[in-house]
């Protein structure tokens, strides 16, 4: 499996810690009550499809990406930074 | 028998290698079972079951039969095919699965217990005593069936792994992949070919053909030079690929040389488009005994004729369902092997003459020969008839390689016109199959789908193909009547390595296995080295007949990589003692080893245990000496490992706020605070000093464990959480050899040292700054693991072994010396330090007692989910001390803790212990746990039960720091 | 008082000549960490100019200006070798002082794309990974930089502590070879 570090170019997936689903992002306030954190800790969907998730560049440039894939065919559709506005430079 | 001419073996080159100890030669380009052959040996393996004597089937790496074990000891490779194992000088070659000999096998009355051993007979044979199985049955059929065995010595030979690209790689270098490479090279593409054979050309140097006027193998080694002079090209002899994976990756093995200094290396390509060329695998024709040594495929003989110039036997006959079989008489007519006869299953098959007699809708239905083909039994116009030959070549047609195909999930479409599964376009993504493979049987046909692929190919990637004339070629249709097994008494083989007749797939369709994939595993068709390559096909068609379905309802079994065996030690290359894992040393190694300290692991660094001397006998008695050096006087230990991590930036502190569940924003400048950090679900991850070095600048320190996983850690939050805070930090955890200082004499130790000597005013508990050490820039931070008045030193690395061994030195004049880390251990726990092993991914803030410790003011990781009312519950289990009742009782890791009265098993349960030691001041054990609603119970006295180890001890909750509760050592 | 005496990581075990190919500690000077505070790149791009003739590199590419050079070493972060930072470099960077930190250690010998291939997983031939380039990938099973210095001269960074195992790792991959 490769993906195309943004930064880095594609890279074999060796390179590459997995996290999960980029539900991570989207950390919800503090006070938004149970049901908003208990989905964002711990729930997930399982499709047979599409899906975007979040893998860190360890190995390279140390970017996290989003990875929107799929998850029947195995093509990886889209790879992007998940902070694309920051710094200016790469 | 050697033929006397032709042949594209070097005669003049003679290569001696042995078999079964046997002395014997061969020439330069000879393979094992080239060689074997040659000199006239037909035997030379006994089969998986029933033992039976086998011989040479094919000329390939899908060879079922003639597998041997190559070389001895440390060397020893089992199941090696002799149709791909190249001869080299002094090779040692060994029979398998016979004994006492090849020629008379002890098991071969398995052969004869044929009616007991059908499929599935071992789960309806081994059923009772249930306990007999594993103590009886298993091991005694293991050693009877199988193939060869490993010598459980590890290899001595070196094994590689290696990463190739390119733009095109081609697979398979027959005509169809010559050309193609030959035209992506043209194109300016960057080409990889690569060919399992160690002489590229794959049918080119089986056959008599011509391409463009001269002989096939001629024009294949034009192509080959050409290729093999273009910069551009990379061609891999040798080389199989063996599966292909996502985004265009591919796996190869190459097999070096004989004398390489690698044996094999294992290749991960990675190609923007792939051209699949892997050609046709040849399929035999079950009948009754078919599996006789001198049996073997047509296309396998006409490649041992015309390559290796050798015949199995001087009496050749043909049986065919297809033309096939007519060249390969025609081709042993050209070499001047003695054809007897062609028989020819289709009634109206127009075929050529030649001197030899032609039977039409004829079949062979058996054979004799005890160790190998005497004779075959003809069955033409409703007789019988036998005719003495010593082989027999059969074609039932070609197979296309659709393997690599199926490697993503991908399954082949049947055609009938040619009775073969073919490659389903786009089954992976990039990669077109083309020529036999593709089932596309005739030279001419090959080119052209060769060129025409390959175009597309290079457009795909932005390359435009040159004009390119295709050579002339042969073009003869190819025409086939199926025909997979002869109707007959007797056993009719299909999968001839597991031995797996048309009988026993008919009995898995009785049996109600009739799903093509519960047939395979009923029977065994299609496993072991070459996975049905030769038999699945006929296998699942005799399938949809006795299911009463067609084949392609009836579907193939699924292809999974590798396409032929690859070695544990291939995959494993570099792996192997050093290679498995990088060892990480601190600057204090060699003194340590120096000091005979044993070394243990921790993740990837070395750290010493304890460092004995003369007299100690026990690694106890150092660990509490070096205890008392930290509690009386001061003790040396190397902390480098530590993770640490420089954070700087105008929003340092506030990064440090959110994941920490402790304020550092509010840190002054030259002081240190204890942090502890929480996963995003409320449980703890992570704990350790961090230091504010100035207004925009902190180091943070991690544990050695999870210093890789703290920094991914930040990465995320800076840039997936907060990529508003302007914070930049980097690991500097090898830049600073650090080291504790440790004991009531630390300071003292410390002012022979430093050029500006510290008192407790300019240097309290938990202050922290720069300082200048033997002349160099170094850190300065009091802060304690040990409970006593603590220090750790820190200088660039580079200083760190000068240090250490000045420190120890030091320490030793106060009566102290180096600690281990058996010492570290000790010290912590008598003081309640948690470790991992407290903090293992289960415990939270609050059960750890470190409830106070999440900020009421600011949010952090973890703390909404920490706050959640079950993490919150007192019947928790919580962190508490344990000590014997009575002085002597074991306290040890890993037991559990019981009511008084309550029975040890899981049900009772009241907590469990984390860390345990001997703690040398009090003179008894001590450990720390977890209890429910722990700190509640102090003095409680429970049940400790270690069921692992058989202890069982009467201990008392107690406060979890032993040693000096008010910490007045700590500042002092 | 006591003189705190240097070494170096690969003290001991190099220099090594292996099959052609030598293995040397390189001999760096400072290397230095530099990563720009938000919206300092170009301020930073223009200190690195004025103060050691080096600009900021682009991904997977390093600066060379004698005697300092500069390699992307990560997401906005860059490793400064040879000289100390130029005191202006502070006021738009996060420095950190890495001299000790990683192990630079320079093999040469005809065929190191070979040797690359068998240790690094990216494409590391001539034509995609030239002079002036550099990477962050793995060695083996380590993480760290690989700069090409040379047709034949690669530049690898590891930390420190695992100096001996890309040693060990170099002599294996060159041993293979052939």
């Amino acid at each position: 499996m490769r993906l195309a570090c943004p930064i880095c170019g594609t890279r074999d997936r060796r390179e590459f810690y997995y996290k999960g689903d980029a539900v991570a992002l989207a950390r919800p306030d503090p006070d938004a009550g149970a049901a908003a954190w208990d989905s964002y800790v711990h729930l997930r969907d399982n499709p047979a499809g599409q899906v975007r998730d979040l893998w860190h560049h360890e190995a390279g440039c140390g970017a996290w990406v989003v990875v929107t894939r799929d998850t029947v065919s195995h093509a990886v559709l889209d790879v992007a930074l998940a902070r694309p506005e920051a710094g200016g430079v790469q | 028998m050697r033929l006397q001419n032709g042949g594209m073996v070097d005669r003049s080159k003679v290569i001696r290698f042995s078999f079964d100890g046997v002395p014997v030669e061969g020439f330069a380009g000879d393979t094992v079972a080239s060689a074997l052959l040659g000199r006239g040996q037909r035997l030379i393996g006994r089969s998986f079951k029933y033992h039976r004597p086998r011989g040479v089937l094919s000329a390939g790496s899908e060879e079922p039969n003639a597998l041997v074990t190559v070389g001895r000891g440390a060397a020893q490779e089992p199941n090696v095919r002799a149709t791909v194992q190249e001869i080299s000088e002094g090779l040692e070659v060994f029979s398998q699965n016979a004994w006492p000999s090849l020629k008379r096998d002890v098991l071969s009355v398995n052969d004869r217990l044929w009616p007991f051993l059908g499929a599935g007979f071992y789960y309806k044979t081994f059923m009772w005593p249930r306990a007999f199985w594993e103590k009886i049955y298993e091991p005694v059929i293991r050693r009877a069936a199988g193939l060869g065995g490993l010598s459980g010595a590890a290899p001595d030979e070196r094994y590689q792994k290696a990463f190739a690209y390119c733009d095109v790689l081609v697979i398979g270098a027959g005509p169809s992949g010559l050309m193609a490479a030959k035209l992506a090279a043209l194109a300016g593409a960057d080409v990889i070919l690569a060919d399992e054979d160690s002489q590229p050309g794959g049918r080119l140097n089986a056959e008599r053909l011509e391409i463009g006027g001269q002989t096939g193998a001629a024009w294949g080694q034009a192509v080959l030079a050409e290729l093999r002079a273009m910069p551009n090209v990379r061609v891999m002899t040798r080389t199989t690929v063996t599966g292909a994976y996502d985004q265009g990756t591919y796996g190869a093995l190459e097999r070096k040389p004989a004398g390489s200094p690698a044996q094999e290396v294992f290749w991960r390509i990675v190609a923007k488009r792939a051209i699949l060329a892997a050609g046709a695998i040849e399929r035999s024709i079950a009948f009754a005994d078919n599996d006789r040594p001198g049996v073997m495929t047509a296309g396998a003989l006409r490649a041992y004729v015309n390559r290796w110039a050798v015949s199995p036997a001087p009496r050749v006959a043909i049986f065919g369902n297809n033309d096939d079989a007519h060249k390969t008489a025609q081709d042993l007519v050209a070499a001047g092997v003695q054809v007897v006869a062609v028989i020819d299953s289709r009634p109206d098959a127009k075929v050529p003459a030649g001197p030899y007699e032609v039977l039409t809708g004829a079949v062979v239905e058996g054979s004799a020969g005890r160790l190998g083909l005497t004779s075959i039994t003809v069955r033409h116009q409703g007789r019988a008839r036998k005719i003495a030959v010593g082989c027999l070549a059969v074609s039932g047609g070609w197979n296309p390689s659709v393997h690599l195909t199926c490697h993503m999930n991908g399954r082949p479409t049947w055609r009938a016109d040619i009775a073969s599964f073919v490659p389903t376009p786009g089954a992976i993504p990039g990669l077109t199959a083309v020529g036999a493979c593709n089932g596309a049987f005739s030279t001419a046909a090959c080119l052209r789908e060769a060129v025409a692929a390959t175009r597309e190919a290079l457009a795909k990637i932005g390359l435009e193909a040159p004009q390119l004339e295709i050579p002339s070629a042969e073009d003869a249709p190819y025409r086939i009547d199926p025909l997979w097994a002869v109707p007959g008494k007797g056993r009719a083989w299909l999968d001839f390595q597991n031995d797996v007749t048309v009988k026993d797939v008919k009995q898995a369709a009785t049996e109600n296995f009739r799903s093509v994939e519960h047939m395979k595993r009923y029977t065994t068709q299609g496993m072991a080295t070459d996975q049905g390559k030769n038999s699945n096909v006929a296998a699942l068609a005799v399938l949809a007949d006795a299911t009463g379905r067609g084949i392609p309802e009836t579907g193939t079994t699924t292809f999974r990589p590798p396409y032929s065996p690859v070695s544990i030690a291939a995959m494993g290359a570099g792996g192997q003692g050093m290679g498995f894992a990088p060892q990480r040393f601190t600057t204090s190694h060699a003194a340590s080893l120096a000091a005979g300290a044993p070394m243990i692991e921790a993740g990837l660094w070395y750290r010493p245990s304890f460092f004995p001397r003369a007299g100690e006998t026990t690694w106890r008695q150092s660990c509490d000496r070096e205890v008392g050096f930290v509690r009386n006087t001061v003790g040396i230990c190397d902390v480098s490992t530590l993770g640490k991590i420089d954070i700087q930036g105008p929003d340092a502190g506030a990064f440090l706020d959110l994941v920490y569940t402790n304020m550092f924003s509010t840190l002054k400048q030259g002081r240190v605070r204890y942090g502890l950090m929480l996963r995003e679900d409320g449980y703890v991850m992570d704990d350790g000093t961090t230091a504010r070095l100035g207004p925009q600048h902190y180091v943070m320190t991690t544990t050695t464990a999870a210093a890789g996983e703290v920094m991914r850690h930040l990465d995320f939050v800076s840039q997936c959480l907060r990529p508003d805070l302007d914070v930049r930090y980097t690991s500097v955890t090898e830049q600073w050899a650090q080291f504790a200082v440790a004991g009531p004499k630390s300071r003292d130790l410390l002012n022979q040292l430093l050029e500006t000597p510290i008192d407790n005013e300019t240097w309290p508990f938990m202050s922290c700054g720069a300082i200048r050490i033997g002349g160099v820039e170094g850190r300065l931070f009091r802060i304690s693991f040990s409970g006593e008045h603590a220090y750790e030193v820190a200088v660039p690395a580079r200083f760190g072994a000068s240090l250490f061994s000045h420190l120890v030195e030091m320490a030793k004049q106060h009566g102290g010396g180096a600690y281990g880390m058996e010492a570290l251990n000790v010290l912590r726990i008598e003081k309640g330090h948690i470790t991992h092993a407290e903090i293992h991914g289960r415990t939270t803030a609050f059960d750890c007692g470190f409830e106070k410790m999440v900020s009421a003011k600011k949010d952090c990781i973890g703390k909404t989910m920490s706050q959640r009312p079950g993490l919150l519950d007192p019947m928790r289990e919580r962190f508490i001390g344990l000590r014997p009742v009575a002085a002597t009782g074991k306290i040890t890791a890993g037991a559990h803790l019981f009511n008084p009265g309550d029975p040890a098993q899981r049900a009772f349960d009241q907590g469990y212990v984390t860390s345990v030691a001997f703690s040398p001041d009090l003179g008894h054990d001590i450990g720390l746990a977890f209890v429910k609603n722990g700190p509640a119970r102090i003095g409680e006295t429970l049940r400790l039960v270690d069921h692992l180890r058989g202890v069982e001890t009467q201990v008392q909750i107690c406060d979890p720091v032993f040693i000096d509760p008010e910490g007045g050592r700590t500042r002092g | 008082m006591v003189d705190l005496m240097a070494a170096g990581p690969a003290q001991g075990i190099l220099p090594l000549d292996v099959a052609g190919f030598s293995i040397r500690a390189a001999d760096v000077g400072h290397l230095t960490h530099v990563a720009p505070f938000a919206g300092q790149a170009a301020a930073l791009d223009g200190a690195l100019r004025a103060a050691h003739g080096l600009g900021w590199p682009a991904p997977n590419r390093s600066l060379d200006a004698a005697p300092g050079r500069i390699i992307w070493f990560g997401r906005e972060a860059a490793m400064l070798i040879g000289p100390a930072p130029g005191a202006a470099l502070a006021d738009h960077a996060a420095l950190a002082d890495q001299s000790d930190a990683w192990a630079a250690i320079e093999v040469q010998g005809a065929g190191i794309e070979d040797v690359l291939a068998r240790l690094v997983p990216v494409d590391t031939r001539l034509a995609s990974f030239g002079q002036g380039h550099t990477l962050r990938s793995q060695i083996q099973h380590m993480n760290g930089s690989i700069t090409r210095l040379g047709p034949d001269r690669v530049l690898f960074l590891v930390f420190r502590s695992m100096a001996a195992t890309l040693v060990h790792d170099l002599q294996e991959a060159i041993l293979g070879l052939g």
